[in-house]
């Protein structure tokens, strides 16, 4: 007893008989392969995490308050928010996932969801997320929201991934709007501390990018995307992950500084980034060749990698903390 | 010529048309819960704003 299944939208010459969950052409998919699953890791779960706690932390350091049904709300927009145009990467990207190791398994390079499905996915998430966040909160906030989107999806995705080794550096800026989106969803406002908070994570995801690009190297070489460690050589971005690190380390002691976070927040900063500058200088000081290539299969950028995620969690859970004590 | 010579069918054995139907399964209860929770979010955030609980 046999059963039919359509392959193909067009792009790229379907294979007869596949098996099921085989790599599949570029854009193409099979209908009736995807599970629910799937079609959640459209929405890169692993970075909405980060997404929803620090737009979480935005939306609870802010003066004020807003009904946990609406802040709740808040909080889904930004992550919908995030996920859509998390998805609408995904689809632009299918070419460059399907051949790197670590994303050639996601939905679309492996067959299981469709390109245009994919986008239309993305697209309708993109605009209820918005929708819903002006509708709960202000328009500031979906305005806010909606700008984050578009940044991700057309400066970072489509301009600056392919074309500048600064792609991370500039395009990093999407990823640190969620506590402005959480802090106008409260006051209807922008302020010193939701500008200092997106200014952190702002010059955070250089050394958090770059130690994972570092390790990944021969992907992005692969993929022809120009990471710094493609363009620039390992040598040159272990010098700009302790350089942006130690830009950064004093801005995150500055909102104490600056008397709109307290002493909880601004010593938690100043231990934090202690470690921070020794795990970044380990990655200096890894054993490396005349080339720059490290002889320690980069073991010390893996663990900045980790440290820097755990930094960003501490840092602005401390801030949290420092608000409903101080 | 169109979306015809686009799309290829391509015939299925009975266990990939029970995976088939499977996950077709898996996502239309995925769909129902998330419809059931949007429902209930949207009821809940119209009960808050008409009350002016912001």
């Amino acid at each position: 007893m046999t059963d039919t299944a359509v392959i193909g939208d067009g792009q790229g010459a379907a294979q007869s008989p596949r098996p099921l969950g085989a790599a599949a052409d570029l854009g193409a998919g099979v209908a009736g392969l995807s599970t629910a699953a799937d079609w959640f890791a459209l929405l890169k779960p692993r970075v909405m995490t980060l997404v929803v706690f620090t737009g979480w932390i935005g939306l609870l350091v802010a003066p004020g308050s807003l009904h946990p049904v609406l802040a709740f709300t808040a909080v889904l927009s930004i992550a919908v928010g995030a996920g859509a145009a998390g998805a609408i990467n995904m689809w632009y990207d299918r070419d460059i996932d399907l051949v790197m190791r670590r994303t050639r398994n996601r939905p679309i390079p492996a067959g299981r969801i469709a390109a245009g499905e994919a986008l239309a996915f993305g697209i309708v998430l993109a605009v209820a997320s918005v929708l819903v966040m002006g509708l709960a909160t202000n328009v500031m906030a979906a305005v806010a929201l909606a700008v984050s989107i578009g940044y991700y999806v057309f400066i970072y995705t489509m301009w600056l991934k392919r074309s500048t080794p600064q792609n991370i550096v500039i395009g990093g800026a999407a990823g640190a709007f969620p506590p402005i989106i959480g802090w106008i969803a409260v006051t209807g406002h922008l302020a010193l501390m939701p500008i200092l908070m997106f200014a952190i994570i702002f010059f955070w995801t250089p050394p958090h990018f770059w130690s994972l690009a570092l390790w990944a190297n021969s992907d992005y070489q692969r993929a022809g995307v120009p990471m710094l460690p493609v363009v620039a050589g390992a040598k040159e971005t272990r010098r700009q992950i302790v350089l942006y690190t130690l830009l950064l380390v004093p801005l995150t002691v500055s909102p104490w500084a600056l008397g709109v976070a307290g002493p909880i927040y601004g010593l938690s900063a100043l231990v934090l980034g202690l470690g921070f500058l020794v795990a970044v200088w380990r990655v200096a000081r890894d054993r490396q060749d005349a080339a720059g290539v490290s002889l320690t299969n980069d073991a010390p950028a893996r663990a900045a990698f980790k440290y820097s995620i755990l930094y960003l969690f501490v840092l602005f859970a401390a801030m949290a903390v420092d608000r409903l004590v101080g | 010529m169109g979306m015809d010579n686009e799309i290829e069918k391509v015939p299925l054995s009975r266990a990939e048309s029970e995976a088939v139907a499977r996950r077709r399964r898996g996502r239309n209860w995925a769909m129902l819960i998330v419809l059931l929770a949007i429902v209930a979010l949207f009821f809940a955030i119209s009960i808050v704003k008409l009350s002016g609980q912001q």
